[in-house]
């Protein structure tokens, strides 16, 4: 069987583990294909995709755009502040205006959670979800496992995993503890008790409110971004306050006994969460993770793909 | 019962890669701007051995790789299941290179379409020629014919022709069944 089990990709927690492997298999050739003097493959000449961002984005955007162009798709572009949302059209009236145009696979990211799989449930097409709201970014989570995949191997049994952050606010966290959980990782997440949600250990992640002892713990530590516009008030007295207790910098990194893995989701605040040595570092592997977005997000629209029947 | 004729057995597959390997030697001489690529997952195998031939023959190293077309094949979404790839293996620009494309069945001539498709993306060659081990002729879709034939078979199209390798089925062959017997 090797064929998705599900129809759009709302969230990492509807996937099994063998369609996460699935995804990373197919990303493994779609990587060779990037790396090549021609970076493009014929599969989706037939198929349109329309990219609706009703939030603002420019990483991610790019990214799916450059997977959806690689794999030779049709791409309509559309941001919510150049559109008739503006206006008062609601999400399905949009939508389905877009789908009039006969598109054949979505991608969105919606500043409400939830809005993805309300779309998938009422549109004739394949929906990916690029974000919804605080909920879930499934894509972010599958290329950040798969980027610890490339670097400490494919079997996840015992590696550990540290969340640093604003986990309150943060789709990627959830997702990220989704997968790696469902991988067979262990996770942790860290950060000061105003943006670590009450009951999170009942996800089986472990919580942590000290950096060192967590970074002490783990082999791969994720910065998060502090989500300045996501914080309406205020969680922690100050941003020094915040870089001084949980950023991490040179001086913490090399004062542990071992090497560990740093990861960020980007855009970098650079010298909050993460000072710019530690960013620019060997230990670092921020960049791998941009490129292996591109390969991620080719797997998972090549997959959806394949189960749109023409005839 | 399943019903199988061989059409090459070892000793014939042997003479047979051995005829090939002389007329690519014929014609390329010491394959000096000459590369070789056998189409993934089969003609991986057949490549493997006219590349052990004739390196033991010429007693220098051949510049070889693999090529999946997974990604630029025409029957994708018209089948149950997604096309899952192999790997790529070409670490080499084929720009102005002389390429033997090798597979092991010629049938309607699709694959090797996309073949030529997926080939570009490494350059552009200064000529491509085909290498097969099998031809099914009369069945093509496409107007493709190869340059060197190791064996010329009629077939019907509900017939497969398999290809067993001694290092994954445990002997050299090449046989006819009919598909339902594959199937069943």
């Amino acid at each position: 069987m090797d064929n998705l089990s599900v129809d759009h990709l709302i969230g990492i927690k509807d996937l099994t583990k063998k369609d996460i492997e699935l995804i990373f298999k197919t990303a493994d050739s779609f990587k060779q294909v990037i790396n090549r003097p021609i970076k493009k493959v014929p599969s989706l000449r037939d198929i349109t995709i329309a990219n609706l961002f009703f939030e603002n984005s420019t990483r991610t955007r790019l990214s799916f755009e450059l997977a959806e162009k690689r794999l030779s798709a049709d791409t309509v572009n559309f941001s919510a502040a150049s559109s008739s949302v503006k206006k008062g059209e609601t999400l399905i009236d949009t939508v389905n205006n877009i789908l009039a145009m006969k598109v054949d696979l979505v991608v969105m990211r919606h500043p409400n959670p939830g809005a993805a799989k309300f779309l998938s449930e009422r549109i004739d097409a394949r929906v990916v979800n690029a974000g919804d709201g605080t909920h879930e970014h499934p894509t972010q989570a599958l290329l950040d496992a798969y980027s610890i995949r490339e670097k400490h191997g494919e079997d996840f049994k015992g590696k550990k995993v540290v969340i640093v952050g604003d986990i309150s606010h943060s789709r990627v966290a959830l997702s990220n503890i989704f997968c790696l959980q469902k991988l067979g990782a262990e996770v942790m997440v860290c950060g000061p008790t105003t943006l670590i949600p009450k009951h999170i250990d009942s996800l089986g992640v472990k919580v942590e409110h000290n950096l060192r002892k967590a970074l002490e713990w783990c082999d791969v530590a994720n910065m998060l971004r502090i989500q300045l516009e996501r914080q309406e008030i205020k969680y922690f007295p100050s941003l020094r306050e915040y870089t001084m207790l949980y950023g991490l910098d040179k001086a913490l990194l090399d004062s542990l006994d071992k090497e560990i893995t740093v990861m960020h989701p980007g855009p970098i605040n650079r010298g909050v969460e993460i000072s710019s040595d530690v960013a620019d570092s060997d230990q670092s592997i921020i960049l791998q993770q941009v490129e292996n977005g591109v390969a991620i997000r080719m797997a998972v629209i090549y997959l959806l793909a394949a189960k749109i029947n023409r005839s | 019962m399943m019903e199988k004729r061989t059409i090459l057995n070892s000793k014939h597959l042997e003479i047979t890669l051995r005829r090939l390997a002389s007329q690519l030697k014929e014609n390329h001489q010491d394959f000096t701007n000459t590369v070789l690529i056998g189409l993934q997952p089969k003609g991986i195998f057949v490549l493997e051995r006219i590349k052990e031939i004739l390196e033991a023959d010429l007693n220098q190293e051949l510049t070889c790789g693999q090529l999946d077309i997974t990604f630029y094949r025409d029957d994708f979404r018209r089948r149950e299941q997604p096309l899952i790839p192999s790997v790529t293996n070409i670490d080499f620009i084929i720009e102005d290179k002389k390429v033997v494309l090798i597979d092991d069945v010629l049938y309607t001539g699709r694959s090797i379409r996309s073949g030529l498709e997926a080939l570009l993306a490494f350059g552009r060659p200064k000529q491509v020629e085909l290498m097969i081990l099998v031809d099914r002729q009369f069945e093509r879709h496409l107007p493709i014919q190869a340059d060197y034939i190791g064996k010329t078979v009629n077939t019907l199209t509900s017939q497969v022709v398999l290809v067993e390798w001694k290092q994954n089925e445990g002997q050299d062959q090449v046989y006819l069944v009919n598909q339902e017997d594959k199937n069943g």
